[in-house]
């Protein structure tokens, strides 16, 4: 007991020394709002829905941060891992699979039905394992490959999976069931079950956003943790000099590659979660677009900053979600234009993305190094790093 | 470019991936050879050996032990590729120069399709309009459309590309994508978001003679009698005029192509102008030939050309046409023998292949990039 108590104040300590006191305030803030904010607003309310989906899209921002920030591999299928932790849930927590009797700690009504039903946890983590695995597979083609050709590899990835999404319904795995239900979807999946507190129901958003809160959490703090690791660290090194960092003693096949697994695996649990809170995996949502939407979140809140992709996550997600769809829409009719917004989503993103390249390439919140990287102050700048080696993630 | 920019790219690494290395070794070239003739040679065979269903006659299967359904697919197929070659075209251009992956090019294609069908109707061709009438209408939406995408294009690398250069290469790469986005949905705001059918000006399905039991149709004939032309005439450009070694000089080295005195920006935006018309005359063949257009087009077939491109060897213009008729065959193939659904992936799968095998494509050079 007392090795723990020693353990937890070497780590306290540790803590102070590194994060100034103002950070932690504004932390502890911002986790207190997030635990209040469902009570200020209606529980089941567009503006809930529209947050709870915005989180979601913080997770996957988060994780394609990994690959396209740290690592700096441009990841154009990242919507492939999106789909696998979306059919995670539904292969592994509905009757899809209606010859198959396995439970799992599932609430009493989806323990007597037909099919996997597991629970959402477990499913998470079995997402998460997936998308992992998966991420390893694509990213075995591009090792030798960069840049442009990184992002080709995996856009063909992206692309196939989708694909297999759709014409999954004429792919027979044996006793009449099918890979995956195409464009009809797999419906009637599990709402998650957690014993003393009951199933979730979508009556009620308020338990499902503090899930998804909960789940930003913990992908947050790894991120934090992972960025100033050895492991982030290498990225950074490899994103910079590739040459540079491989004659340093890095490891560019274990590095490339646990950078793509880690990211995908974040896509896979926030897919996941979004398999059980749309209730219905449909292939018709895993699109190329999608993954440019996600990699328009890291660009708009700066590669290779977490607090910048968890801003443009929650951005783009309320824009797209909120903004567009109940605010905005129709503006287009008022003046005359004979369309509603919603259709042309993708156009107004990828005018973010043009206007945010040419007058901001930096990002909302841009990552210490890149913005020395961008703005015109780079020799100043290098010499105060230089001489100031403690800070974190410069001198290391 | 590499000396300017903040984080160069440096060249790839010997040591990475000595086992996918020793792979390619021994593959390499042959083995991307042999996995492009696999798809015809193994359906060939199997046409011969078990037949295939060649229609019903009183109600029974009418099997066929012969050659001449692959020769169809050869001729479907290779008229289709030779759209794709023009589109590949303007991505082996726009990359050979400023190593850039034009992803709004296939959007550029999708806007010279619809400039065309739009320009039937302000000239009044339709299904009654004489012979004569047809072809120079033809020729002038052609004109037409052909200075529309390729300013267009001009205009895309002005606002989009141009001014981040400098910048690390991912910065443009997005703009591209975000272009694309732009595009298609000035597309969708155009034409609505389902396919539309376009007057079937000449009756494109229609044979005009056959060889060896393969129909050889009007749409085939057309996509070959503006390709062949249009390469020639590019690569006419690009061997023999001042311009032209001005391109090939800035592809090669953009720094030392401006310390002799060119003007590395006209050159640029002159190949963007090539890449766009070309572009722009495959989106009118493609509207002829395929008799119905889409906003979603271009997105395909941007991705279509792209594997074309990199088959052929990227910044390769001989590589482009060839890559681009490969790749043709191959779709016409999985579209008969597999079923569209999925020929995407099919097509996907041969870019990966070609990824791992030989990223430098047929006929390429090693790159910085491909290594």
């Amino acid at each position: 007991m007392s090795e723990l108590r020693a353990q937890l104040r070497e780590w306290r300590e540790a803590v102070d020394k590194r994060v100034p006191w103002w950070n932690r305030a504004l932390i502890g803030l911002l986790l207190v709002i997030g635990i209040v904010l469902p009570f200020l607003f209606s529980s089941s309310s567009a503006f809930m829905n529209a947050t709870i989906i915005a989180l979601a899209y913080a997770v996957m921002s988060l994780g394609l941060n990994i690959v396209v920030g740290f690592a700096g591999l441009l990841d154009l299928g990242y919507v492939a891992f999106y789909a696998l932790g979306a059919y995670s849930l539904g292969w592994f927590g509905s009757g899809f699979f209606f010859k198959a009797h396995i439970h799992a700690l599932v609430s009493p009504v989806a323990s007597t039905l037909p099919g996997i039903h597991l629970n959402f946890i477990l499913i998470l983590i079995g997402a998460a394992l997936i998308c992992a695995a998966a991420g390893i597979v694509i990213g075995l083609p591009t090792l030798r490959l960069r840049g442009d050709y990184i992002a080709i590899v995996t856009l063909a990835f992206g692309e196939i999976i989708a694909d297999v999404a759709v014409n999954g319904q004429s792919v027979h795995i044996g006793g009449g069931m099918t890979l995956t239900a195409g464009n009809l979807g797999i419906s009637a999946v599990d709402s998650p079950y957690f014993p003393g507190i009951g199933s979730f129901n979508l009556l009620n958003l308020r338990p499902w956003y503090w899930l998804i809160f909960a789940i930003l959490l913990v992908v947050l703090f790894v991120n934090l943790r992972l960025r100033d690791s050895r492991l982030g660290r290498a990225w950074v090194a490899l994103r910079e000099d590739e040459v540079a960092a491989v004659s340093m003693g890095i490891p560019l096949v274990k590095t490339k590659l646990l950078a793509y697994a880690i990211g995908a695996a974040f896509g896979g649990m926030s897919g996941a979660f979004f398999g059980t809170y749309y209730t219905v995996v449909n292939a018709g949502q895993f699109q190329f677009g999608f993954s440019i939407f996600i990699l328009a979140m890291v660009i708009i809140g700066g590669l290779g900053s977490i607090w910048g992709a968890v801003v443009g996550g929650l951005a783009l997600g309320y824009i797209n979600n909120y903004l567009i769809p109940d605010v905005l829409n129709g503006i287009p009719a008022r003046l005359g234009f004979n369309f509603q917004l919603t259709a042309v989503e993708f156009g107004i993103f990828g005018f973010l993305l043009v206007i945010m390249m040419v007058l901001r390439p930096q990002g909302l919140i841009p990552e210490r190094r890149r913005r020395l990287e961008l703005t015109a102050e780079i020799a100043p700048a290098d010499a105060q790093l230089a001489e100031a080696p403690g800070t974190p993630g410069g001198g290391t | 470019m590499e000396t300017t920019t903040i984080s160069p790219t440096p060249s790839p690494p010997a040591v990475a991936a000595r086992s996918l290395a020793a792979v390619r070794r021994h593959a390499g070239r042959w083995g991307l050879i042999a996995a492009l003739a696999a798809l015809p040679v193994y359906y060939g065979i199997s046409d011969l050996t078990h037949g295939y269903q060649a229609g019903v006659v009183a109600g029974h299967a009418l099997i066929h032990h012969d050659l001449s359904k692959l020769g169809f697919n050869f001729a479907e197929g290779l008229s289709n590729g030779a759209i794709w070659a023009l589109i590949a075209i303007g991505y082996t251009l726009v990359y050979g120069i400023i190593e850039l992956i034009n992803f709004a090019h296939g959007d550029v294609f999708m806007i010279g399709s619809f400039t065309a069908v739009g320009l039937w109707a302000t000239l009044g061709l339709g299904l009654t309009t004489s012979a004569l009438g047809l072809v120079g209408g033809l020729l002038v939406t052609l004109i037409i459309a052909m200075m529309v995408t390729g300013s267009l294009n001009v205009l895309i690398e002005r606002v989009a590309y141009r001014p981040l250069r400098n910048a690390p290469k991912l910065a443009s790469l997005i703009t591209a994508v975000g272009f694309s986005f732009i595009l298609q949905n000035v597309g969708l705001l155009w034409r609505g978001g389902s396919p539309q059918s376009v007057p079937d000006l000449i009756h494109s399905q229609q044979t005009v003679f056959t060889i060896g039991g393969v129909p050889i149709l009007r749409g085939y004939i057309l996509a070959f009698a503006v390709m062949i032309p249009l390469v020639f005439a590019l690569t006419w450009f690009i061997n023999t005029t001042r311009a032209g070694r001005a391109m090939r000089a800035t592809a090669q080295d953009p720094e030392a192509a401006r310390l002799m005195g060119i003007n590395v920006n006209s050159t640029i935006s002159l190949t963007f102008l090539l890449g766009g018309m070309l572009a722009g005359a495959a989106g009118l063949v493609y509207a002829l030939y395929e008799t119905n257009v889409w906003y979603f087009q271009g997105f395909k077939a941007g991705l279509i050309a792209f594997t074309a491109a990199v088959m052929g060897g990227i910044g390769n213009v001989r590589g482009a046409v060839l890559g681009g008729l490969i790749i043709g065959v191959i779709q016409s193939l999985s579209d008969s023998r597999l079923g569209p659904q999925w020929t995407e992936a099919v097509v996907f799968g041969y870019l990966i292949a070609i990824m791992v095998l030989r990223p430098r494509g047929l006929l390429g050079e090693e790159t910085r990039e491909a290594g």
